[in-house]
């Protein structure tokens, strides 16, 4: 009973906030709102016995790649009320996929609702590390390797486009400084 | 009923248990901000505060009531919204971690004389409020989403100081993170666990156990991204006075300005926590078991109290680093972090990685 109004509570905090993330005209509210969205997930990934998933959820969606999106937000200061004409042929395809997805999630409650009751025993190791470290590094393997190069090129990827933006303006403010600091010096002799 | 009490009691018990973990960390850091005016005082040939109390014991209350009383003045352009969530964020981030530190360990008891048997099934009292597997990464998880309170304290207040000290915070965090967590993951391997409880029993037999030799490297990495984490000088360019008055709090007034000033201070401790925890055997005195019964009421508060003395040492190191070194400027900060910081804490992983490879086979 106490673990149903748990889920009840952090669900509707989940539903809550993803309405709120995608009403907000302002991006930063929506950002925030979308960090509301992660932490209540994670709060019933908790309740699932899923320490672990938790735990990394936090950590890597609300606390470092929201950061960059606040971070990014912050700093172009994206203006709140421009209307998005551009985009208006969207919104009946939105409607169509939200209407898939509300069937989708009806379905899944019916085949569950329908399908022969199972136990579950809550001593499982589905969520703990140990469990999600034997598994990544033996059954699927072949996945994580993939992952891991696909973010790698990702990186290097990075690096370059930064790089090749940054050299010459960096050079410019350098000469200008060293020129700036020459005359200075002749200035004073 | 009896169902009923024994649905509550637990509840209970924690609620009371977090109580006090909360009043025993609200005094410690009350002392400390007290312990930090009195020793820069000293460092700096000064006296410090002594006119409130004998030596100025109660100048953390006087404080306290000042800023309760003080005029709350909110900024007129500011994002009235975010701008209240912010000191909220960063105080319940700071606190939130002391759900898990070890404070000590378990009391052996037996509990069968409680009424409506309540006790039934409890051999030990644990000395932590909440024992979660994933300890370590709850902790960096938590401090991590900090972030927030300061970098939205730093949008909302609608002042180009603000924004700039919220701005490098968050980069200095998102950057720092990374060496700390790569720092931690040296000591977890050894440990096998990632649960604080079992780190200090994994480090627990003789002082030479500790995670702070054959993890070194890792000590002295968690020690510098640590500062950078809690904006202590001499990494605190968020609130570098010089050059952006008072950074991403300049808008903040009375209670709220108090309550970021508790959070950087809870962060302090919460920091020590972990460096004690990870590398110095957490609560574990060595010789202590010779003295007192394992599990007795004895050896749980002398463990706790040893506990607490490392955490003082490290408390009273950041403040004697704040007496001694100039801050840094940001671009060092940066290239600091990601040159050799980072690469550092890699390096001393695959290092410990190789080194318990051959340990295990």
């Amino acid at each position: 009973m106490f673990t149903t109004a748990v889920f009840f509570l952090f669900a509707g905090l989940a539903v809550a906030s993803a309405i709120s993330l995608v009403y907000h005209k302002n991006p930063l509210y929506s950002a925030i709102s979308l960090v509301g969205v992660l932490i209540s997930l994670a709060c019933i990934y908790v309740t699932l016995a899923a320490p672990f998933i938790a735990a990394v959820q936090i950590l890597i969606y609300a606390g470092a790649i929201m950061v960059l999106v606040v971070f990014v937000i912050m700093l172009l200061n994206l203006d709140e009320d421009r209307p998005l004409n551009r985009l208006r042929y969207l919104y009946p395809v939105g409607g169509v996929f939200g209407l898939i997805l509300l069937a989708q999630t009806f379905f899944i409650f019916y085949a569950v609702m329908r399908a022969p009751k199972q136990t579950v025993n809550t001593g499982e190791t589905v969520g703990k590390t140990l469990s999600i470290g034997s598994a990544m590094y033996t059954e699927y393997l072949l996945p994580v390797e993939i992952v891991g190069i696909l973010l790698l090129m990702a990186v290097v990827g990075a690096v370059i486009l930064a790089r090749r933006f940054q050299q010459t303006h960096l050079e410019l403010v350098v000469d200008n400084e060293m020129e700036k600091r020459r005359e200075d010096d002749k200035a004073m002799i | 009923m009896e169902d009923i009490l024994k649905m509550i009691f637990p509840i209970v018990v924690l609620f009371g248990a977090a109580t006090v973990a909360f009043g025993v960390v609200m005094i410690i850091v009350a002392y400390t901000v007290l312990a930090e005016r009195k020793v820069l005082g000293y460092i700096q040939g000064r006296i410090g505060p002594n006119r409130v109390g004998p030596w100025g014991m109660m100048q953390p209350f006087a404080d306290l009531l000042k800023f309760i009383f003080k005029e709350d003045i909110v900024p007129d352009k500011s994002t009235k919204f975010v701008y209240y969530l912010a000191p909220i964020v960063a105080v319940t981030c700071a606190l939130i971690p002391m759900v898990v530190y070890p404070f000590g360990p378990p009391i052996l008891a037996d509990l069968s004389f409680l009424p409506y048997n309540l006790g039934d099934g409890i051999r030990q009292i644990p000395l932590t409020i909440g024992q979660i597997d994933v300890g370590v990464l709850f902790v960096l998880g938590i401090t991590s989403v900090g972030v927030y309170g300061i970098a939205l304290a730093g949008w909302s207040s609608n002042n180009k100081y603000s924004l700039m000290g919220g701005l490098r915070s968050s980069a200095q965090m998102i950057s720092y993170e990374l060496a700390m967590g790569a720092s931690v993951i040296g000591v977890v391997m050894l440990a096998g666990s990632l649960d604080l409880n079992g780190i200090v029993y994994a480090q627990m037999g003789s002082p030479f156990r500790w995670f702070i030799i054959p993890q070194f490297i890792g000590f002295i990495v968690f020690l510098i991204a640590a500062f950078a984490e809690t904006n202590r000088v001499p990494f605190d360019l968020p609130e570098a006075e010089t050059e952006l008055v008072a950074g991403f709090h300049t808008e903040y007034s009375a209670l709220k300005f108090a309550l970021f000033f508790m959070a950087e201070y809870v962060n302090m401790f919460t920091v020590s926590v972990m460096i004690v925890t990870l590398f110095l055997g957490g609560w574990y005195i060595p010789g202590l078991s010779y003295i007192f019964a394992v599990g007795s009421v004895g050896y749980a508060i002398f463990s706790f109290l040893g506990f607490l003395a490392k955490i003082f040492f490290f408390l009273f190191f950041y403040i004697w680093v704040r007496g001694t070194l100039p801050r840094f400027r940001f671009d060092q900060l940066m290239n600091f972090g990601w040159k050799f910081l980072l690469p550092l804490a890699l390096a001393n992983v695959i290092f410990t990685i190789i080194i318990v490879y051959f340990l295990n086979r």
